[in-house]
């Protein structure tokens, strides 16, 4: 392993491997101090920047974080690294790529995306104000489609999340209707169920795919269960659009969440086979989040943000509709407060975007975090500047099932609002066409008027 | 529209409609944003949440509560709050010099009462449970003083089993707070822990515990001394512990 060096304030710093390195480079946050590798001063950070600016793009060729032997993740890197892509960049040093990301067009990131590894795009991150990881994001657009078209410029879709804590249909149904009249659900109708029995994630399918056909919606749904279930229920014949799935950065943390890259595959093709899809073909979801290694024991010294990027490598192989950090779901142990979270928030979206994933988020805390609704409207307003895909979005911003707080609807309603944002193409058309859109391309406010989608609830109640 | 049209609406839809659900629905718009009323709900339901995080555990107010039962306090590693919070390794350990404290025997249990991340929680529904669940257990069974600990997560038992030699550790702790109920208690069964060895896995979780809303107190007891029973009986708990009862489950995130 090489050792990488610097000299700041008249101190000398020394960092063992470039894993070290980038640990060390990483803005603080909690998980990395919990996992015993962040800079141990806020001079030793920035000396870890000086010397990350001068390592060449080919050294993270040359020397992996997690060794090529023992990790199927950094297989993947490096055996589908694309040198053709990379050429363009090939050679210029860490410090050199942010300044050419910076000046890069969108025709150019499009092209460079098959050659950067995670790695890569995580180093110069680290080198990167908040604003400059805005700057780069928004001139990246991964278009996907299925039944409705995700990521076009000036478009932000949200997944309606009607989430219940004992998958109780009826409440389901209440929570899907009071989404859909808030204009939501262009990127998704999903649901996190209470459990992962296949029959309660069938029934809560059906019961999607009923409201979709019925009312002939141009939007895809998703139970988010995990990938064996989606297998067994696809065989068995059950409506299933997106095959989901939470994904990490290494093979243990995928271990620890039961899945292979080979399941994986399988998964995809027996989702690919159902044909489900009217404008497009992609079919998979994946979720990740940072400090989900570290949670799991299986980070390799890696820092957490490195590791993260790294999943964005195991999503790529699959060419998903829609990938998203959960950003600040698991906790105040991992990332403490708004400042941590919105900085991890913008990092994950623009790691996953130069990669050329299709990147939203669910931008969210816990209660024991130290954050609350504004700084979700900071997270949200920074992300829709920066062109996020898509957000998630509950009731009121406050998810019963899962005990934490997101997004609302009527955030959602803000955002667009004030960044002339509009829904996925097929679904505004839609939304006009029930009459929910107004004159200016608004989602109108139906909540005084007996709306005919209206009918999902008054069955509910009959 | 008028506001008697909108109130009409409110009474035939969404009233019969949250019925079936806790979740925030049919919250109206002023514009893109929410109305004022539902605005401020939200924040006095996570102002409750933020409070029940940190507010300061207070060992008096369950000690009082358990009316004579003999108590031992104790702290864990981590040394404030703010600590607590990004350190869960320092959570699980308990302060050296507290140890010490500790008085070793023969115990078949001890119950420990730990704020976890809800003092109101523990507040308000430990005492209550160390002595439901004891009241089923066989007099037989040395029970230990309950230990009363501060910023202490889950695995904090382990150490405090270990240390005084109880066959096994019941941690009564304060749950994550969700903004619909910030006052949860978790139960959580370990038999014979070791520290740094024993996972999750080898625990026996009750959660939601939180009459009148959540489980009652004669509710849990009773699938606690159950789950108790058949722990000594096995020598395990964990998934090793099959049990028939509907509400056991195995420990997946303690706090």
């Amino acid at each position: 392993m090489s050792t990488y060096t610097s000299t700041l304030g008249g101190h000398s710093y020394r960092f063992g491997s470039l894993a070290r390195l980038l640990a060390a480079a990483s803005p603080e946050r909690s998980g990395d101090r919990l996992a015993g590798l962040a800079a141990a001063s806020a001079q030793e950070r920035v000396a870890a920047r000086w010397a990350l600016a001068d390592v060449p793009l080919t050294a993270f060729l040359a020397e992996p974080v997690i060794p090529y032997d023992t990790d199927d993740v950094t297989r993947l890197i490096l055996d589908t690294h694309d040198t053709g892509a990379f050429a363009a960049v090939a050679g210029l040093s860490v410090g050199g790529f942010r300044e050419w990301l910076l000046a890069a067009d969108s025709g150019e990131l499009a092209a460079v995306a098959p050659g950067l590894t995670p790695e890569m795009v995580a180093a110069v991150s680290k080198l990167m104000g908040n604003a400059d990881l805005v700057a780069v994001a928004r001139k990246v657009r991964v278009v996907t489609a299925f039944r409705s078209t995700i990521g076009l410029p000036g478009r932000l879709a949200t997944r309606l999340q009607p989430n219940h804590p004992t998958d109780d249909p009826a409440g389901v149904a209440a929570a899907l209707l009071d989404g859909l009249l808030l204009g939501s659900g262009d990127a998704v109708i999903g649901i996190n169920p209470a459990t992962d029995s296949p029959k309660a994630v069938r029934d809560l399918l059906e019961l999607l795919d009923g409201v979709i056909q019925r009312y002939a919606i141009p939007t895809q749904s998703c139970v988010l269960s995990h990938v064996t279930t989606s297998m067994d229920l696809m065989a068995a014949g059950a409506p299933v659009d997106l095959v989901f799935q939470s994904i990490a950065g290494t093979q243990a943390a995928n271990a620890s969440f039961g899945v292979t890259l080979g399941l994986l595959d399988e998964a995809y093709e027996a989702a690919k086979g159902l044909g489900r899809g009217t404008v497009g073909s992609n079919v998979m979801y994946f979720e990740t989040g940072q400090g989900s290694a570290l949670s799991a024991d299986a980070h390799h010294g890696v820092d957490q943000q490195t590791v993260e990027a790294r999943a964005y490598a195991v999503a790529r192989r699959y060419d998903p509709l829609l990938v998203n950090t959960v950003v600040g779901f698991i906790g105040p142990e991992y990332l403490y407060d708004g400042r941590q979270i919105l900085r991890a928030a913008l990092e994950d979206h623009f790691c996953g975007k130069v990669l050329g994933l299709p990147m939203g988020l669910d931008i969210c805390y816990t209660n024991h975090a130290d954050a609350d609704d504004d700084d979700i409207a900071t997270m949200l307003t920074m992300l829709g500047v920066a062109g996020a895909s898509f957000v998630i979005c509950t009731p009121g911003g406050d998810d019963i099932m899962l005990n934490y707080q997101s997004a609302s609807y009527h955030d959602a309603l803000y955002l667009r609002e004030v960044l002339g944002l509009r829904p996925a193409p097929e679904f505004e058309t839609w939304l006009a066409s029930i009459g929910l859109l107004g004159e200016g391309g608004e989602i109108r406010d139906v909540s005084g008027t007996a709306h005919p989608l209206t009918a999902i609830g008054r069955e509910l109640v009959a | 529209m008028t506001l008697s049209h909108v109130a009409s609406v409110e009474r035939e839809l969404w009233l019969p409609l949250r019925r079936h659900t806790q979740a925030r629905i049919g919250l109206g718009r002023a514009g893109s944003g929410l109305p004022t009323h539902h605005r401020l709900e939200l924040q006095a339901a996570h102002a409750a949440a933020r409070d029940a995080v940190h507010s300061p555990f207070e060992p008096d107010v369950v000690a009082a509560a358990l009316r004579g039962e003999p108590t031992v306090r104790v702290r864990s590693a981590a040394p404030d709050r703010l600590t607590y919070l990004q350190r869960p390794d320092l959570g699980r350990r308990l302060d050296p010099a507290d140890r010490a404290h500790l008085p070793v025997g023969e115990w078949d249990v001890v119950f420990v009462v730990a704020d976890g991340l809800s003092s109101r929680a523990v507040h308000e529904h430990g005492a209550a449970m160390v002595r439901a669940t004891t009241a089923l257990l066989p007099t037989a069974w040395q029970v230990a003083p309950v230990v009363l600990a501060e910023q202490a997560r889950v695995a904090l038992g382990d150490d405090v089993a270990s240390a005084m030699g109880a066959a096994m550790v019941v941690v009564f702790v304060g749950e994550r707070p969700g903004m619909s109920a910030a006052d949860s208690l978790g139960a959580y069964l370990t038999y014979r822990p070791k520290p740094g060895v024993t996972t999750d896995a080898d625990r026996n979780c009750l959660s939601n515990i939180r009459p009148p809303l959540g489980m009652a107190y004669e509710t849990a007891a009773g699938k606690l001394a159950g789950l108790m029973g058949r722990a000594r009986e096995l020598g395990a708990t964990g998934v090793a512990l099959k049990d028939d009862s509907d509400a056991q489950m195995l420990a997946s995130d303690p706090a």
